[in-house]
C-alpha cells in the first residue's frame, strides 16, 4: 500500500503558533475579574497545626478570600484518599498546604501569605523509607493501618507481588548467581511551563477549569466529586486545556492547588488563577521516587537466565499519588525483559515526611531497568560471557508468553542491539579498563496501551463542513509529543485528504469524546487506532454519498487530495466539500459524522498481577561510549546510540524527537539530576542547583528506528513516548564499568561516587 | 514613582510610564500583553524569557525595565514579517521538529537569532554556546541544534 502522509517527516501542526509565541499556555490566559491565588505551605515537615490566625491577611486591601483547612468543607483526594486540599490538624511534609489567599494581584496575595500566623507543634519526622518500615517508627499518618493485625504502619497497603515458577529451586540449580543492591534518587519533571489553572464558576455553579492537565477526563471526575463535597452536587465540570508546557507524567493526577483554586473561586465568585513559581514547581509538584532494589539473578553454565528475584522499597513520601502504583508497571520489565522462567518480585511503598511521588515518564521502568540491566552485566561477567552475547542468548522473541503472561507479538530487541553495537563501533568490548569503555542496556515497555484502569479507551469523532474541511475531535491530549499531528496524519491518509484540511480539537471535555489520559505511551496506539477506525467510517460515508451523485458504486471510487473520483475514469470526480453540501442541502438530508471508541484488547492484571497488560510491547537498546577521568571521576559521554523497535514510524521526525528527548532526560537521570532532600527539605529547588543538561552537555546522539510492523498498531505503530529514557542510566553505568572497572549502583553517577569507587578499588588492589 | 521611558519595540517606538521596579519581562507580558515571551523561572536560569536588546540576547526576567531606555528591543512577536511569513529560524524550528511543548521555543529562537544576526556561519560550538543558557526538557536539544544549523546563513 502506497502511503502519502504516514511515514513522512511532517512538521507539527502547532509548530507555527509555538515558534511565533502565539500558543496560549495557562500562564498566558487571563479572564475578566480574575483573582490570583497563592498557597501557604508548611514551615515544618511534620507538625501539629495548633492555631491559624488569618485576621491580618484578610484585612490587607486587595485580599478577597483567605481559606484554611477548617474553613473549607472536608474533602479527601488521591487514589488512596489520604490527602486534603488544606490541612487541618497535622502537616506531613514541607509541601503541605496550610492556607490559601485570593487577591487582586499576585504580589498582594504573596504579601497576605506573610500575614497569616500559624502556630505549629513540631513533631520529629521520618525521612528514610527503610527507617520508616521499622517497628515503632514515627508514623506519618497515625490512622493508617496495615497487615493482618491492622497495626499502624508507614507501609502502604498495596499488594505489589509477582510470583512465577520456583525461584528457590532455580537458585539452587543456577551455575552462576549474582546479587546487588541498586538505588535511585528523587528527580523531577522540570516542565518549562509550571503547573497552573484557572477556576471559574458560572451562575449555576458549573465549573470551568482552564488547565494544563494530562488527564482531562479523569480530572473532570475528580472535580465533580469535589464539587459534591463542596455542596455543589450534580454540577457540571468542564476542563479546557491550554497549550501544555510539558507533562512527562507530572500532570497525571489532580492536586491540592487545583482544589484550592476551585474553593477560592467559589468563595469569591470570581475566576481564580494559581500558577506555580519555579521554586513551587520544584517543591510542590510530585517527582519520581527513589527506590532501593535488591536484585539477584542466576543463569546456567551456558548463560541461560534461570531466575530473577527482586525486592524493592520505594519512598512514597507523605501522600499517595500514582507514584505508589509504579511497581505495577515495573512488573513488565522485571518479569519479562529477557526470557526468565522463574520470577519473584515484591515491592513496598513507604510513607515518609518527604514530598510525595507521582508518575514520571517510564513510570518506574527506569528504576527497574537500572537494576536489571546493571545486574545482567554482573551476571554475564560471572558466567564469563560477553554481555552482548549474554543478552542475545536470553533475548525476547516474537510469540513468547512471559511469566507475567505478557504476549510478545513483535519484538525487535535483537535488531536494536545489533544496531547499537554496529553504530557505536563496538566490535567486542574493550575490557581494557583504560578509561574508555562501552556499555549497553535494553528495555521493554508497554507499547500497545496499558490497561491500568478498567478502560484503556479513547474516542474520536470526525465531521466534515460544507467546504471539505475536517474537524477531528479526539479525547487524547497533546503534551508536546505531537499526537495532534500524528492523528491528523492518520485521518489524512485513511480518508485521502490533505493535512491542511484537518483541524484537531483535543482540549475541551465539553466537546471532545472521552479518553483515559496521556500516559503509558498509549496515545499513538490507542488514540491513533480510534482515529483510524473513525476515519475509515468517514471515508465510507463520503464514498457512499458521492456514489449517489456520480452514479457509481462506492466500491469503484477512491479519494485523493480531497477529490472523490471513479477509479476507472479519474475525470469523473466530485470534491469532498461538494459531497458534504449535497447531503446537507437535500430533502431529508444528513450529516457526515463518524465516530469510534477504541479500547484495545489488553487485559487488566488478575489477582496475581498476571495478564497481558498491553496489546504489544516496545523494545529498544541504548549504548554509550564513555570516557572516565580517573583524576576527577568525571564521566564524559563520547557517543550515544538509541535504537528502538517502534513498530512503524508514523512521523520519523517527531519519533526521533521522542527518542533523543527521552535519551537526554535519561542522561540527566544517569549523571547529574538529583533532588537533594535534607530532613524533608529540598536543598536545590532551582535551576542553578538542580542540574539539568544543557545544549552543551549533549553528546552526539544517534537514533535508530527499527520497524517491526505491529499488526494491531495504527499502520503498524507501537507507543514510543516513554522508552527513550528507560535504559539510559544502566547503559551509562555499564559503560563506566567497562571503562574503569567500578560499578556505580547508586544514581546519579557523579564524579564524587566514581572517584570514591576508584579509590576503594585501588585500596582493595593494595 | 512612575517614570517615563522611550524605546523601540519590534521596530516601533514606544513611549510610556513604567514603574522602575518592573522587569522588562513584566512590562512585555503583563502590561503590553506580549505573551510570546515566557517566564520559566524568574531568575535568569532557563532562558524562556530571552529577548534581544541592541542585538544581544538578554534574560528579560532579570532585566530592569529602565535599562531599556533608548534601546532597541526585539521579541518573538517581532520576528514575523509584516506579510505573516516566518523568520527562517522560526521556519527551521518547525521543519526540523525542534518544537515539542514549545514553552522554551520563543526564548530559544531569540537566543539563536542573536547568534545568526551577527554570525552568518557559526561553528557547532558557537551554536551550542548561543543556547546553553536556554533549558529545554522535551527535545534533548538535538533537533534544536539541527534547526539553528540549517537556518544559519540563510
Amino acid at each position: 500500500m502506497e502511503l502519502n502522509v504516514i511515514g513522512k517527516r511532517i512538521a507539527k501542526k502547532d509548530a507555527p503558533s509555538k515558534v511565533t509565541g502565539r500558543a496560549m499556555y495557562i500562564q498566558d490566559v487571563s479572564l475578566p475579574g480574575m483573582l490570583y491565588g497563592k498557597i501557604l505551605y508548611s514551615r515544618y515537615p511534620h507538625a501539629r497545626i495548633k492555631h491559624i490566625n488569618t485576621a491580618k491577611a484578610e484585612k490587607l486591601p486587595g485580599v478577597k478570600a483567605v481559606l484554611t483547612g477548617t474553613t473549607i468543607p472536608p474533602f479527601k483526594f488521591g487514589f488512596y484518599k489520604d490527602n486534603t486540599p488544606l490541612k487541618t490538624e497535622k502537616v506531613c511534609s514541607l509541601r503541605d498546604e496550610v492556607a490559601a489567599v485570593a487577591a487582586t494581584d499576585p504580589e498582594i496575595a504573596e504579601e497576605a501569605l506573610g500575614l497569616i500566623e500559624v502556630e505549629y507543634g513540631e513533631l520529629p519526622g521520618i525521612f528514610d523509607p527503610v527507617e520508616a518500615m521499622k517497628e515503632g517508627a514515627i508514623l506519618v499518618h497515625e490512622g493508617h493501618v496495615g497487615g493482618k493485625e491492622k497495626k499502624p504502619t508507614n507501609v502502604l497497603n498495596l499488594p505489589w507481588r509477582l510470583m512465577s515458577g520456583d525461584v528457590q529451586s532455580a537458585r539452587k540449580e543456577a551455575a552462576f548467581v549474582v546479587e546487588g543492591t541498586y538505588s535511585t534518587q528523587w528527580v523531577t519533571h522540570c516542565c518549562l511551563g509550571t503547573s497552573g489553572c484557572i477556576a471559574q464558576f458560572d451562575i449555576a455553579n458549573n465549573l470551568t477549569l482552564y488547565s494544563n492537565t494530562q488527564i482531562p477526563f479523569l480530572a473532570q471526575k475528580d472535580f465533580i466529586e469535589a464539587l459534591a463535597a463542596f455542596g455543589m452536587k450534580g454540577r457540571r465540570v468542564r476542563i479546557i486545556q491550554t497549550a501544555i508546557g510539558g507533562g512527562f507524567g507530572s500532570k497525571l493526577d489532580t492536586y491540592a492547588y487545583e482544589y484550592i483554586a476551585i474553593l477560592l473561586a467559589k468563595a469569591t465568585d470570581r475566576p481564580v488563577k494559581i500558577i506555580f513559581t519555579r521554586e513551587e514547581e520544584f517543591i510542590a509538584s510530585s517527582p519520581r521516587q527513589p527506590t532501593i532494589t535488591r536484585i539477584s539473578q542466576g543463569c546456567t553454565k551456558e548463560g541461560k537466565l534461570l531466575f530473577r528475584d527482586v525486592e524493592m522499597i520505594l519512598d512514597n513520601g507523605a501522600y499517595a499519588s500514582w507514584g505508589a502504583t509504579t511497581p505495577n508497571v515495573m512488573m513488565v520489565p522485571i518479569s519479562s525483559l529477557y526470557k526468565v522462567p522463574n520470577i519473584r518480585y515484591v515491592a513496598k511503598c513507604v510513607y515518609t515526611n518527604n514530598t510525595y511521588s507521582q508518575a514520571f515518564r517510564g513510570y518506574g521502568n527506569p528504576q527497574a531497568t537500572f537494576a536489571i540491566e546493571s545486574s545482567i552485566e554482573e551476571l554475564a561477567e560471572a558466567a564469563g560471557i560477553d554481555p552482548y552475547e549474554f543478552r542475545l542468548i536470553n533475548s525476547n522473541e516474537p510469540g513468547e508468553l512471559t511469566p507475567m503472561r505478557c504476549k510478545v507479538t513483535t519484538c525487535g530487541l535483537k535488531e536494536c542491539m545489533a544496531a547499537v553495537r554496529d553504530r557505536l563501533g563496538w566490535n567486542g568490548k574493550l575490557h581494557q579498563k583504560t578509561g574508555r569503555g562501552f556499555g549497553m542496556a535494553s528495555l521493554m515497555h508497554v507499547g500497545g496501551g496499558a490497561r491500568v484502569y478498567k478502560s484503556d479507551g479513547c474516542g474520536t469523532t470526525i465531521k466534515v463542513d460544507d467546504f471539505g474541511k475536517f474537524d477531528v475531535f479526539t479525547g487524547s491530549t497533546d503534551i508536546g509529543q505531537g499526537s495532534e499531528t500524528v492523528i491528523a496524519q492518520i485521518v489524512a491518509e485513511v480518508v485521502g485528504i490533505s493535512m491542511d484540511d484537518i483541524n484537531v480539537i483535543n482540549n475541551d471535555t465539553e466537546v471532545c469524546p472521552w479518553d483515559v489520559g496521556a500516559h503509558a505511551s498509549r496515545t499513538t496506539f490507542v488514540a491513533g487506532n480510534s482515529a483510524l477506525h473513525a476515519a475509515q467510517k468517514m471515508r465510507q460515508q463520503i464514498l457512499e454519498a458521492a456514489a449517489h451523485g456520480l452514479g457509481e458504486d462506492p466500491s469503484t471510487l477512491d479519494i485523493k487530495d480531497g477529490q472523490v473520483f471513479a477509479i476507472h475514469n479519474e475525470e469523473k470526480k466530485i470534491s469532498v466539500g461538494k459531497v458534504a453540501r449535497s447531503v446537507h442541502y437535500t430533502a431529508g438530508g444528513r450529516m457526515l459524522v463518524a465516530e469510534c471508541f477504541y479500547d484495545p484488547p489488553n487485559e487488566n492484571p488478575d489477582r496475581e498481577f498476571k495478564g497481558n497488560t498491553s496489546v504489544t510491547y516496545a523494545y529498544g537498546a541504548h549504548g554509550a561510549e564513555v570516557e572516565v577521568d580517573r583524576q576527577t571521576g568525571r564521566v564524559k559521554i563520547i557517543n550515544y546510540v538509541a535504537a528502538h523497535d517502534v513498530g512503524k514510524a508514523l512521523n520519523p521526525m517527531l519519533l526521533e524527537g521522542q527518542i533523543s528527548g527521552g535519551g537526554v532526560m535519561g542522561l540527566g537521570y544517569a549523571l547529574s539530576e538529583n533532588m537533594v532532600y535534607k530532613d524533608g527539605r529540598l536543598m536545590n529547588a532551582n535551576y542553578l542547583d538542580y542540574k539539568l543538561l544543557t545544549a552543551r552537555d549533549v553528546p552526539p546522539m544517534e537514533t535508530v528506528i527499527v520497524e517491526t510492523d505491529e499488526k494491531d498498531g495504527p499502520f503498524g505503530a507501537k507507543g514510543i513516548g516513554e522508552p527513550g529514557l528507560v535504559p539510559t542510566a544502566a547503559a551509562v553505568a555499564n559503560a563506566v564499568y567497562d571503562a574503569v572497572g567500578v560499578r556505580i549502583r547508586d544514581l546519579p553517577i557523579t564524579p564524587e561516587k566514581v572517584l570514591a569507587a576508584l579509590k576503594a578499588k585501588e585500596k582493595l588492589g593494595e | 514613582m512612575k517614570k517615563d521611558i522611550t524605546f523601540v519595540l519590534n521596530k516601533e517606538e514606544v513611549s510610556m510610564e513604567v514603574d522602575p521596579r518592573w522587569t522588562l519581562l513584566y512590562l512585555l507580558r503583563e502590561v503590553l500583553k506580549l505573551t510570546g515571551t515566557k517566564e520559566g523561572c524568574g531568575y535568569g536560569e532557563c532562558g524562556a524569557c530571552t529577548v534581544i536588546v541592541d542585538g544581544k540576547a538578554v534574560n528579560s526576567c532579570i532585566f530592569p525595565v529602565m535599562e531599556a531606555e533608548g534601546r532597541n528591543v526585539t521579541t518573538i512577536e517581532g520576528l514575523v514579517s509584516k506579510d505573516g511569513s516566518l523568520h527562517p529560524l522560526q521556519q527551521a524550528f518547525a521543519d526540523h521538529g525542534a518544537v515539542q511543548c514549545g514553552f522554551c521555543t520563543p526564548g530559544m529562537i531569540m537566543s539563536a537569532y542573536a547568534l545568526v544576526s551577527e554570525n552568518a556561519d557559526p561553528t557547532d560550538d558557537e551554536i551550542k554556546g548561543s543556547i546553553e543558557g536556554n533549558l529545554c526538557r522535551c527535545t534533548g536539544y538535538v533537533k534544536i541544534f539541527d534547526a539553528i544549523k540549517s537556518a544559519a546563513g540563510r
